[in-house]
């Protein structure tokens, strides 16, 4: 029997009541990227701003389909995606931001080369479950969710999810051999 | 401190990393760009480092090398100017039965359609070959390229594809 699947409850960024600033995104080796995130209460006034900012760098950041708080330097399970437009996009949420999410269910694993806003000069090669469900809180709200998430949206889920654990794509690469000097577009 | 290009290849058996590593770390040479894989029963080392002159380091590599087993060499280069690579990433397969001059071929249609190898590995396992190549190209060239490599696959009686080799920035 199979748990029932909500969407993220109506959320939308207007339920942080705030525009949020762009914060600046940091790089590795940082150590902020390497360690795990805290828990955090998604109702605090401090996780609601960080959900704001992370969003509003999102925004400004060109490319950019996802953000996760220690990559602005914070050590919290906070993070944001939006695959809105994007061509692999299957599911689309629209723009949000999530608190403590898990993996509760991944399956049909494919490989794919991604990049990160943190390791600027390399792309890897990295599996990842085509097919997600997730669970978390809503900042602001505190509504706990569970949905599912297909395609290129849930690679973008499980790539912050393992922000919030302190991971980067190097840490899951396929091999020695499947890592790139990501390249300038002429 | 000097950029030092450094080649080891022997016959593989545990340790040569270590070895390799252990007497560079000694000298205070610093590694930084390599690539090290088992060619056909053979280990070889292609690497970059920053160190002290390329006859220190090659008298400090001689102890290893003594008995034949492994080929070492050290020449001092130029650092490179910098910057990112340009040009849109492609990776090249090429598979088919052995014969001479596949990679000749193929590079070389690459490299008249402007494109640049930037990372190639072949295997020959039976009558198998496999050549998997990554590729610079510049805007608006990879269907002429394709075309040529499949007129190229088709005189070597091997297959060809051309991917983007396309990244996503997360």
């Amino acid at each position: 029997m199979t748990a029932p699947i909500d969407d993220l409850a109506g959320w939308t960024p207007d339920a942080l009541g705030e525009p949020g600033t762009p914060r600046t995104v940091v790089t590795a080796p940082d150590p902020a990227l390497s360690r795990p995130g805290t828990e955090v209460d998604p109702c605090d006034p401090e996780t609601v701003r960080l959900a704001a900012d992370l969003i509003a760098t999102m925004r400004v950041s060109p490319g950019c389909v996802g953000l996760a708080a220690p990559q602005v330097g914070v050590s919290a399970q906070v993070f944001c995606v939006n695959v809105v437009g994007h061509p692999k996009a299957v599911t689309v949420h629209g723009t949000f931001a999530l608190c403590n999410a898990t993996v509760v269910e991944a399956s049909r694993w494919r490989p794919g080369r991604e990049g990160c806003m943190s390791v600027p000069d390399l792309t890897g090669d990295v599996k990842r479950a085509s097919r997600l469900v997730v669970e978390a809180q809503m900042p602001g709200t505190g509504v706990t969710v569970k949905f599912a998430a297909d395609g290129f949206e849930a690679r973008a889920l499980q790539h912050e999810i393992d922000h919030c654990s302190g991971l980067l794509f190097l840490d899951r690469v396929a091999g020695a051999h499947a890592v790139y000097q990501r390249k300038v577009y002429l | 401190m000097q950029e030092l290009a450094i080649t080891v290849i022997g016959r593989d058996r545990p340790g040569i990393v270590a070895d390799v590593a252990g007497v560079l770390a000694g000298l205070g040479a610093n590694l930084t760009d390599s690539t090290m894989t088992r060619l056909r029963g053979h280990f070889a080392m292609t690497l970059v480092c920053n160190g002290p002159e390329a006859g220190a380091v090659e008298a400090a590599l001689a102890p290893l090398t003594a008995d034949g087993q492994l080929l070492a060499t050290v020449r001092a280069v130029e650092p490179d100017a910098g910057g990112a690579p340009q040009g849109e990433p492609y990776l090249v397969s090429v598979h088919g039965a052995d014969r001479l001059g596949i990679v000749a071929a193929v590079t070389r249609v690459v490299e008249e359609e402007g494109g640049n190898v930037t990372d190639l590995t072949t295997r020959l396992t039976g009558p198998l070959y496999l050549l998997i190549a990554e590729v610079d190209l510049p805007p608006d060239t990879a269907e002429r390229l394709a075309d040529r490599l499949h007129a190229v696959a088709k005189e070597l009686d091997v297959e060809v594809t051309l991917r983007h080799a396309e990244s996503d920035l997360l």
